[in-house]
């Protein structure tokens, strides 16, 4: 029978097809709108690292002066001080940690045929590599005594390779950075970030950074931070005393592989904090956060507000259309009482009735979901001219493809009951009279 | 009228009325809304930054390795720029308005002041710094050769003297009386004179809540080794004169790494992108529902005609005009599309409220509903308008005919 009334169903669409245009666009466009900003924001939001988003933690202590909190509603400041970072580096409570900040410098390549660039980078520990785990693909991160003995290593991403030695192992050649030679010890592979979460302070679709070097390094080099700084009070004259003062410019990451290690180590930043209350530091009251990654992400709004209210009218818009195609198919099925008469009299029961109009409907919804994901991906092509930055979660993956398929059918039947149910209380007596 | 005979119809189709209804209703409250959001939006775009744009780029010059000196090579480049044909005046900065980076920092009216009395952005440029940003002098007097300070990473900048915008003047000075007066940048001091007052330069930052709050400051600050020029061109010779810049700037020291070119209006481009992006998006948003609804209502309209065929028929034979026919259609949509504006209007309002509960949004203000009811009452006398012409077609004589 489901052949049957398929062909049935293709047919009556067939005879009104102005009408069928509109229902097939109507719900195509709702579920464009609605599965294009889903998309974004889904991808934005969605959680960079699952396997252990719950265990990496951003480390914030406010530090900040007496006289006004760092932000009105209360938040302690978004980074930390040199002093605090070094602190908590030496104290090594964490399974792991690193503290990082972004560093813009001049590339010198030994290849005169490439003119020397500038090129965004991060100074961080060694467990960088084993917190937020790019993928390798020469070699390996440097270790903790590379750490401690300030050594001149890189790891490069794998543009930054493509660009210097053509893809090629680089690992134990050298590359200059403002004057000084940096050993390469390892090449990232491609490293897809959607987010760049481990750093939200510059914004979460900043470029990626092309090469990674040690803190203690840069620190030596007096290299400042490319990232934002701020403070309270005047950080005094020179290198040193900068270093030494309440500016915040670090972000700091640990790494806690249990709730009761979280708890610990909660307790060790406040007993950390009280200690330098002691010291004169630290006038605010006990405000220290270890916020995870999701929750961090959310803190940092990832998803900006705009994309929340556009996925809000796009669903509204949907339901729209919904509406009018109930209005639609109602007026189109109760001009076919007379049909259904017939086919009542003639002994179908109600139950085929129905299943023959919501087979149509189903039509109309598939239809409209093929539609409606042609149009997510141009919907999605225009968000991506919109919005520049956005060019890493306004795509499509299997997940959402398979939900906007859902979504069509699911409303087209939802949008068809209705009109399909009062399509089979038709009374074959009155529809077969003259 | 007829009023009560299309009531009593319409009694016998309530699904399809509230359904057309509830399309409304919903129309109504999306596009009050988005339309509001629009008009903001453009609004804030629509913001002067004080700076002459059109004629204004900025380039950043980095150098590197021993033996590079920030200090002489800025000179020379601020010395090169100036001399070039086409320029009427560079200077060396550390940011300009709508980039979105840049430094703020309080002031006081006392030293050691615990609260601020305002935050400002801070503009470092030299003695030309007006005349390259083309703000416009309104009081006091232009920075000399001779208070331009240079400094590095790790100094203090407390500036002697500063020029500030109208609206910090205001800000710090009620009365008026900002010119000649000293205020506090850093708590410590010491203290800064107020030698001149300029109409408007916005902030580096679109989102900040002291947008107008400006201050220029006579000192030369390179970041490490890098400096940002900003470089105003004649009127008209922006283009040209980008194409000198960057071949001499390269050309007098050829190791040095050059950032790309951005004009102003490609700063300000950057800057909105996001408003206008939400603006596009909304009013896509916009043109579709309310073609969805008018083609909603096109295709009801049609199906009551269809259905209606015979009735009209015997209405024409008893003797009403074509003009009755199809004042009834036109009537019969004005009075679902009203109940339908009636119940949008409270959901206008209502979806403002949880607007500004979970967005901090504005309130919308209350001529959007009524404006927007006007459109969809006319939106939907159009769309019902050719049906209802169908309808005034029906010939009497289809009264007698059966099926």
């Amino acid at each position: 029978m489901f052949a049957y009334y398929l062909q049935l169903g293709l047919r009556s669409l067939k005879r009104n097809p102005i009408l069928t245009a509109l229902m097939i666009v109507g719900i195509a466009m709702g579920i464009a709108a609605s599965m294009t900003t889903l998309t974004v924001m889904h991808l934005m939001g969605s959680d960079p690292i699952p396997w252990k988003s719950d265990k990496l933690h951003y480390v914030q202590l406010d530090n900040w002066g007496a006289d006004a909190p760092y932000t009105e509603d209360g938040r302690p400041p978004d980074q930390v001080t040199y002093r605090d970072a070094t602190a908590l580096m030496t104290a090594a409570k964490a399974d792991k940690q690193t503290a990082m900040f972004k560093v813009v410098k001049p590339v010198q390549p030994e290849n005169r045929e490439v003119k020397p660039f500038q090129a965004q980078g991060r100074a961080t520990f060694a467990d960088f590599f084993a917190m937020f785990e790019p993928p390798f693909r020469y070699g390996h991160g440097w270790n903790r005594d590379q750490d401690a003995g300030h050594a001149r290593v890189i790891v490069l991403g794998s543009e930054m390779n493509e660009k210097l030695f053509g893809g090629q192992d680089s690992t134990g050649r050298s590359v200059r950075l403002d004057g000084a030679d940096y050993t390469i010890v390892g090449v990232l592979a491609d490293w897809k970030l959607r987010t760049r979460y481990y750093d939200l302070t510059v914004g979460a679709f900043a470029e990626p950074d092309e090469y990674f070097v040690p803190f203690t390094t840069m620190i030596d080099l007096k290299q400042r931070a490319s990232g934002n700084n701020s403070c309270w009070r005047a950080p005094g004259t020179g290198w040193d005393a900068y270093l030494d003062s309440d500016c915040v410019w670090i972000q700091m990451w640990v790494q806690l592989d249990s709730p009761a290690r979280l708890a610990e180590y909660h307790a060790f930043l406040d007993n950390y904090v009280n200690e330098q209350k002691k010291l004169g530091r630290f006038p605010r009251p006990l405000n220290n956060r270890l916020l995870d990654v999701n929750q961090w992400m959310v803190d940092q709004r990832v998803v900006s507000r705009d994309v929340q209210v556009q996925t809000g009218l796009g669903f509204a818009f949907l339901v729209v259309c919904l509406v009018n195609t109930i209005g639609l198919l109602l007026a189109k099925f109760s001009r076919k009482a007379g049909e259904i008469g017939l086919r009542r009299a003639l002994g179908a029961s109600r139950r085929e009735v129905f299943k023959q109009f919501l087979i149509e409907s189903g039509v109309i919804g598939i239809s409209g979901g093929v539609l409606g994901l042609v149009l997510t991906g141009v919907g999605l092509l225009a968000v991506r001219a919109l919005y520049a930055e956005y060019k890493t979660v306004a795509t499509l993956d299997l997940t959402m493809v398979a939900t906007t398929l859902v979504l069509a059918v699911v409303s087209a039947i939802l949008a068809g009951l209705y009109p399909t149910w009062r399509a089979c209380r038709v009374q074959p007596a009155t529809q077969l009279k003259l | 009228m007829e009023i009560r005979p299309i009531l009593s119809a319409l009694m016998r189709s309530k699904v399809s009325m509230i359904l057309i209804g509830l399309q409304v209703a919903l129309t109504l409250a999306i596009v009050c809304n988005a339309l509001f959001i629009i008009h903001e939006r453009l609004q804030r775009m629509d913001r002067p930054s004080g700076m002459n744009e059109a004629d204004t780029f900025i380039i950043s010059s980095t150098g590197f390795g021993q033996g590079f000196d920030v200090k002489s090579s800025q000179q020379a480049d601020l010395a090169l720029l100036r001399s070039l044909p086409g320029v009427a005046d560079a200077t060396s900065a550390i940011t300009v308005p709508m980039s979105q980076s840049g430094w703020s920092t309080g002031v006081s009216l006392k030293p050691n002041q615990t609260t601020d009395t305002a935050s400002t952005a801070l503009y470092l440029v030299d003695a030309h710094g007006l005349s390259a940003y083309g703000v416009q002098l309104v009081e006091g007097r232009d920075f000399k050769p001779e208070e331009v300070q240079f400094k590095t990473f790790n100094e203090r900048v407390v500036p002697t003297s500063v020029i500030v915008t109208r609206a910090l003047a205001q800000r710090l000075f009620p009365d008026g009386d900002a010119l000649g007066k000293q205020v506090y940048y850093d708590n410590e001091g010491p203290a800064s004179t107020i030698i001149g007052i300029v109409e408007r330069l916005q902030t580096p930052w679109l989102d900040s809540d002291f947008i107008d709050n400006s201050t220029l400051a006579p000192v030369l600050f390179p970041y490490g080794n890098a400096t940002r020029y900003v470089v105003r061109a004649e009127p008209g010779r922006r283009d040209e004169v980008i194409k000198v810049v960057e071949q001499k700037l390269q050309e007098a020291n050829p190791s040095r790494i050059l950032s790309k070119v951005r004009t102003l209006e490609q700063v300000r481009a950057e800057g909105y992108a996001n408003d206008r992006a939400m603006a596009i998006i909304l009013g896509a948003v916009i043109f579709a529902l309310l073609a969805i609804t008018a083609l909603g209502i096109v295709g009801m309209a049609s199906f009551w005609v269809a259905q209606r065929t015979r009735q009209i028929g015997t209405r024409r034979a008893l003797g009403a005009t074509r003009f009755d026919i199809l004042r009834y259609f036109q009537l019969e949509n004005f009075i679902i599309t009203s109940i339908g504006l009636v119940v949008g209007g409270v959901l206008a309002y209502a979806l403002s409220l949880w607007l500004m509960s979970a967005f901090q949004a504005p309130r919308l203000p209350w001529h959007y509903v009524p404006v927007g009811f006007l459109c969809l009452w006319t939106l939907g006398q159009l769309a019902v308008l050719g049906p209802a012409l169908r309808a005034s077609r029906v010939p009497p004589a289809v009264a007698t005919r059966s099926v």
